[in-house]
This record gives C-alpha cells, sequence and structure tokens, in this order.
C-alpha cells in the first residue's frame, strides 16, 4: 500500500490467523506498549498445536502445554479476538479449519505466525508465514513490511494415473528442486493436472510450498475455488457473493506472463512419491531407490546424504519399499481434510492393519471430525484397527505427546521428515494417504497401485 | 532496541547443510509462553545424550563452542518452521551472526529482528572459513557490510538497508510502523470498498 524511499513496502493483511505456540510473547509485546489489536475483526485464532488429541472432555496432563492453551484464552478475551479454542465446534488445524469456514478467499493477503500458511494461496491469496515479531506488527498494525520475491512457476499438465495424488505431485516438486530450491520464490502453480484438483488436492501442493523453500505458493482461482466457497459460513452471500465472483474473476495472473524460473511436472508418468531422507527435498519415486553416497562429488552434499542415511538407518542405493514400519500417521494440515480421510478409509475398508503397526487418524477439524461421523468414515477406520483421534496437529510436530519412540519408523502423510519432528530419534517416511493406508495393511512401505 | 556494533569473534563451524529449525530448537521447547531460557536447548537432540548428558563430539560442547559469537553453517541454514524461537535461542546461547551461502527467507526475516546478522558469503568463501584455525578472528562490521577474515581480506555482504538502519541505530520496526498510522487509516478507509474483506 505505501512505499518509502530506503524502507520496504508496507502491505496490509486482510486476514491474521492465529494459533497457541507463536502467538503468546506477540501479545506480551501489546501489552508491554499498552498496544490494542487493531483489527480484531480480521484475526481468527485456533488451537491446534500442543492441545492432546485424546478424549476432549479430560483436561490436559502437560502443565506448560495446558498453560500456552490457556494463555491463547486468556489473551483471545483481553483482545477482542474470535478463538475456535479447545471446545469450539470448528477447532481444527488453523491451515484446515480457516479455508473449510471460507474465511480464505482470493485475493487476500493471509499470514500467520506458521510455515504451512502458504495453504491458502490454493485460493489464488498471497499467504505466507511469518515470525513472532510480526505477529505483533500484525496484530498492532494489520501491515507487514514485505520485500519483492522472486516468480516461479510448476507448470504440471497431463493426467495422475490411478493411485497418484496432489500429495506425490508436491513431493516430486520438493524433490526436483531440493529443500532449498524456491528460497526467495512466490510459487504460481499451473497447469491442467493442477486445474484437475479439488480445493482440497491444490490445498495440500500449495501447503508444502514451504518444503522447497518458497515462501508463498498459489493456484489462480476458478470455478472449483468458487465452488468450494459458495455457502461456507464466511464467504460472502447474495449480491456480494456475485461482486466478489466478478472481482476473483479478474484475478489470475495474465496469459504469457514471465516468471523468474519454470520447472515442469509430468502428471502422466508421475508415480506414487515417498521420501527417504531427513528433509521433504529427499524423495524418490515408491518404486525408486535411495542414493548412493558413493556417487556424490561434492563432499559436504556426500556427508549430508549419508548422514541421512544413518539417521534413517537405510542402506544405500536400494529402495524404500518393503521396509517395516511401526507406526502409520494420516493426518495434519497436508493431508487430514475430508478427501485424505475418506481415499483412506477406501483402501481400509473391509480390510485389517498389519497387527504390529500403530495406526493413527487425526481429522484435521472438528467440521472434518463431523463430516466424517456422517459418512460412517470413524468405524471403518475402527474396525480396520486404527486409533482414530481428536483434530489437532498431533504427530505431524509431536508436541502434545503423540509420538514417534527413538528408531521408529512411520509413513506420514504430514510434512517435515526432519530429525526428530515426530519425536526424538524417530524417522520419517512421508507420503499420500493412499500410501499411508496401503503401508498401514502391509505393515510395510507398500505401492497402493498393487492393491487397486 | 540496542544499537549493533562492530564485533570480533572466533567462528565455530557446523559444516552440515539444510539445518531446520526443528534442531535449531526442538517443537517440544515451543510450549513455552516466554521468550527466555531458550539457549539451553539449543540444538539439544545434537548437543545431549537421552539422559542429558553433553555429547563430547558435538562443537557447541566443546572448547571451540563456546564464548563465540559467529556460527559458520552449511547451505540454506534456517529451513522449515516460522519458529522465532531459533533466533532467540541463537542469541541467547551468544550468537550474534550465522554465515552461510544462503537463508530460508522466514528465519532470515526473523535473525534480523533479534539482531542476529545472517550472513551470506560465496561457496569460495564459505569453503574457505571452514578451513579457519580454532583461534582465528574474524570482525564483523555492519555499517561496511564487510566480513574481515585474518589473513586480511574483507568480505562485503548484502543486507537489507532499512534492516540495517534500524539495527545501527536501534529503531524497532514496530515503532516504524505505528508512526504509518495515518496511511494504513487512509487505505483502509479506501478499502470499505473492496470486496474480498470479512470486516
Ligand atoms: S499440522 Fe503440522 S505443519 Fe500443520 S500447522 Fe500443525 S504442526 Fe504445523
Amino acid at each position: 500500500m505505501r512505499e518509502e524511499p530506503g524502507a520496504p513496502s508496507l502491505i496490509y493483511i486482510d486476514l491474521h490467523l492465529v494459533h497457541e505456540v507463536t502467538s503468546p510473547q506477540a501479545f506480551s509485546g501489546l501489552r508491554a506498549r499498552g498496544l490494542k489489536v487493531r483489527r480484531p475483526d480480521l484475526t481468527i485464532a485456533t488451537t491446534d498445536h500442543s492441545i492432546p488429541t485424546s478424549d476432549r472432555s479430560l483436561p490436559i496432563l502437560d502443565p506448560i502445554a495446558a498453560n500456552q492453551v490457556a494463555q491463547l484464552d486468556i489473551n483471545c478475551k483481553e483482545f477482542g479476538v474470535p478463538h475456535y479454542g479447545v471446545h469450539s465446534e470448528h477447532q481444527g488445524i488453523v491451515h484446515v479449519m480457516g479455508p473449510e469456514l471460507g474465511f480464505t478467499q482470493p485475493g487476500m493477503t493471509v499470514v500467520c505466525g506458521d510455515s504451512h500458511t502458504a495453504t491458502h494461496g490454493a485460493f489464488g491469496a498471497l499467504a505466507f508465514g511469518i515470525g513472532t515479531s510480526e505477529v505483533e506488527n500484525v496484530l498492532a498494525t494489520q501491515c507487514l513490511l514485505q520485500r519483492p520475491s522472486k516468480t516461479f512457476k510448476v507448470q504440471v499438465d497431463g493426467t495422475l494415473k490411478p493411485g497418484v495424488t496432489a500429495k506425490d505431485i508436491i513431493l516430486a516438486f520438493c524433490a526436483k528442486v531440493g529443500v532449498g530450491g524456491a528460497t526467495g520464490c512466490v510459487l504460481e502453480y499451473t497447469g491442467s493436472a493442477i486445474r484437475a484438483l479439488s480445493m482440497e488436492g491444490r490445498m495440500t501442493v500449495c501447503n508444502m510450498s514451504i518444503e522447497a523453500g518458497a515462501r508463498a505458493g498459489m493456484i489462480a482461482p476458478d470455478e472449483t475455488t468458487f465452488e468450494y466457497l459458495k455457502g461456507r459460513p464466511f464467504a460472502p452471500k447474495g449480491e456480494e457473493w456475485d461482486k466478489a465472483v466478478a472481482y476473483w474473476k479478474t484475478l489470475p495472473t495474465d496469459e504469457g506472463a514471465v516468471f523468474d524460473r519454470t520447472v515442469t511436472i509430468d502428471a502422466d508418468t508421475l508415480e506414487p512419491m515417498i521420501t527417504w531422507g531427513t528433509n521433504p527435498g529427499m524423495g524418490v519415486s515408491i518404486t525408486g531407490a535411495v542414493p548412493d553416497p558413493s556417487g556424490i562429488a561434492d563432499a559436504l552434499d556426500r556427508d549430508n546424504v549419508e548422514k541421512a542415511l544413518a539417521y534413517m538407518g537405510l542402506e544405500a542405493g536400494k529402495p524404500v519399499l518393503g521396509r517395516p514400519v511401526d507406526v502409520v500417521f494420516i493426518g495434519s494440515c497436508t493431508n487430514s481434510r475430508i478427501s485424505d480421510l475418506r481415499a483412506a478409509a477406501a483402501v481400509l475398508k473391509g480390510r485389517k492393519v498389519d497387527p504390529k503397526v500403530r495406526v493413527m487418524v487425526v481429522p484435521g477439524s472438528m467440521d472434518v471430525k463431523r463430516q466424517a461421523i456422517a459418512e460412517g468414515l470413524p468405524e471403518i477406520f475402527r474396525e480396520a484397527g486404527c486409533d482414530y483421534r481428536e483434530p489437532g496437529c498431533s504427530m505431524c510436530i509431536a508436541m502434545n505427546g503423540d509420538q514417534l519412540q527413538p528408531g521408529q519408523y512411520s509413513v506420514s502423510t504430514s510434512n517435515r521428515n526432519f530429525e526428530g519432528r515426530q519425536g526424538k530419534g524417530g524417522r520419517t517416511f512421508l507420503a499420500s494417504p493412499l500410501t499411508a493406508a496401503a503401508s498401514a495393511l502391509a505393515g510395510v512401505v507398500a505401492d497402493i497401485r498393487s492393491i487397486l | 532496541m540496542i544499537p549493533f556494533t562492530t564485533f570480533q569473534s572466533r567462528v565455530v563451524p557446523m559444516p552440515i547443510n539444510n539445518i531446520d529449525t526443528d534442531q535449531i530448537i526442538p517443537a517440544r521447547f515451543l510450549k513455552t509462553t516466554s521468550k527466555e531460557g531458550l539457549d539451553k536447548n539449543l540444538f539439544c537432540d545434537w548437543r545431549y545424550e537421552t539422559d542429558g548428558t553433553p555429547k563430547p563430539d558435538f562443537i557447541l560442547n566443546t572448547p571451540r563452542g563456546q564464548g563465540a559469537q559467529i556460527l559458520l553453517a552449511g547451505d540454506n541454514f534456517g529451513c522449515g518452521s516460522s519458529r522465532e524461537h531459533a533466533p532467540w535461542a541463537l542469541t541467547q546461547f551468544g550468537f550474534r551472526a550465522v554465515v552461510s551461502t544462503s537463508f530460508a527467507d522466514i528465519f532470515k526475516g526473523n535473525a534480523l529482528k533479534n539482531s542476529l546478522i545472517p550472513v551470506v558469503v560465496s561457496p569460495e568463501v564459505h569453503a574457505k572459513m571452514f578451513l579457519l584455525a580454532e583461534d582465528a578472528l574474524v570482525t564483523l562490521d555492519l555499517a561496511a557490510q564487510t566480513l574481515a577474515l585474518p589473513d586480511g581480506t574483507k568480505v562485503e555482504f548484502a543486507v537489507d538497508s532499512f534492516s540495517k538502519t534500524c539495527l545501527l541505530e536501534g529503531i524497532d520496526e514496530l515503532g516504524w510502523i505505528l508512526k504509518q498510522t495515518p496511511a494504513i487509516e487512509a487505505f483502509e478507509g479506501g478499502r470499505a470498498l473492496s470486496v474480498n474483506t470479512l470486516g
């Protein structure tokens, strides 16, 4: 909105999402300066990271987590911010509940003290993660200082084969450019395979933009976007709706726009993907082999691959397929929406998971949970032998007691396989809900296509 | 904010690429509502055994890792989560600069807001710095945007000019944005006509 010589641009934030982990110090900062929240009407909070995914009527046993959760309640009451807290009927992972309630709309600027805020780019919003100092800035002024980013086009054409999903597109992109490959960039995903995705699939893709280092990832809004938004509680209504759609239709990037960089992915030949290492860029197709460090020329790169293989307990040059797993985690802001649960349930229906495997299914929000009940999904999961839990981030970040034990292997539908991300010493293979469900049945990393 | 001044320090090498913020400060320490006390868990899972004893080989547990203000890390430092707890933990431990060939965007922004300078150097300088003697001293001059190496070479690095001014003059960013309130109000006035808003 404003540029001063020598100062970065000031941008106005249309939607600010807040959660319990990255906001307490920002609210303390406001208090210390005697400031108010400038636009509580453009701010919403939820509690997702630190809360147990067990029975909600029980108190939180971890006193530090309980204090953090209580603090968000106190802060929201004091500053007048609407809070979809632990006992709200709309509580959920911030990047699941925001879009599903219709808060996220095309053309908005959306921020959250959370790196997966890029999820909201699926609607054609400019959405990015910020740190706690910036959370404080936005609470106080509704503005941020912003530096220009480079533009990066991700062109995905073709038709995904059965068993291949939105998650595989984004894992393939991360594997192609590497964990830092899109640093400093805003991605635009485009092409026939992206257009063919549902909004939930598009959110899965945009969600992991940060895993390639991108600041944000966007998809131009189209009929799929409008169809999804129509009738959502906070979407525009009546005449406002028509005006909004007319405006949203003006948003897509001009034909022939020039990007700083372009990468293409062929959807026709894409296979299910899985990560083998300790960052999301270390991925291969499910039938592929993990790299052999002896073939890597750069000493530091070689060291890093060796270190990752040692941490993961994997042998160079061998496939991940067939490796025994201890845990399967279906959840997180990447893959805990109703379509993800439906996909997993379709695989598990009438079957039994391997008894050696602990299979956790964690819906992304209370709304997802209700819809799943309406469709009879919890029974399918329970009959198959899964542990079906209450909404939250859960073992994606392992802050709440849901975690791997040292050395355990998990196939997870979440977005990060960093060392210890899912519990100290835990080893994560990132994959789609279909691959996760197939692996739960087999007790080993499995190729969903073998049981389709 | 305290104005940032030139300093001289030994260098703590950590030759690992893609050090993510989950390694810098694991998520289980983010249940706090304060900024304080994070230094003791900096690089926790690399630094301590499961029983809490320090791992003798980890650099921060060696004399070289103590009392220095410059961390020399592999490429793409600070990727992953947006947690500002990462620069809080690093600065509380005593670091005032991290040198790498590249930084993750959110980490870089967070670092600058906490007087931790993300210094980007070329791969050649980066490789050369890993060969520095244990007691070699490097001088970081933010005003001149240079790192002075013991052999006399001065390496220039880029810093966003606004951040640099804020750091050198001790200007706090929120204070600066608050001064733009008339412009923010004017923008909000015009924005009432826009259709994509909630408020
Ligand atoms: S599900 Fe995982 S990645 Fe998503 S917001 Fe929660 S902790 Fe972050």
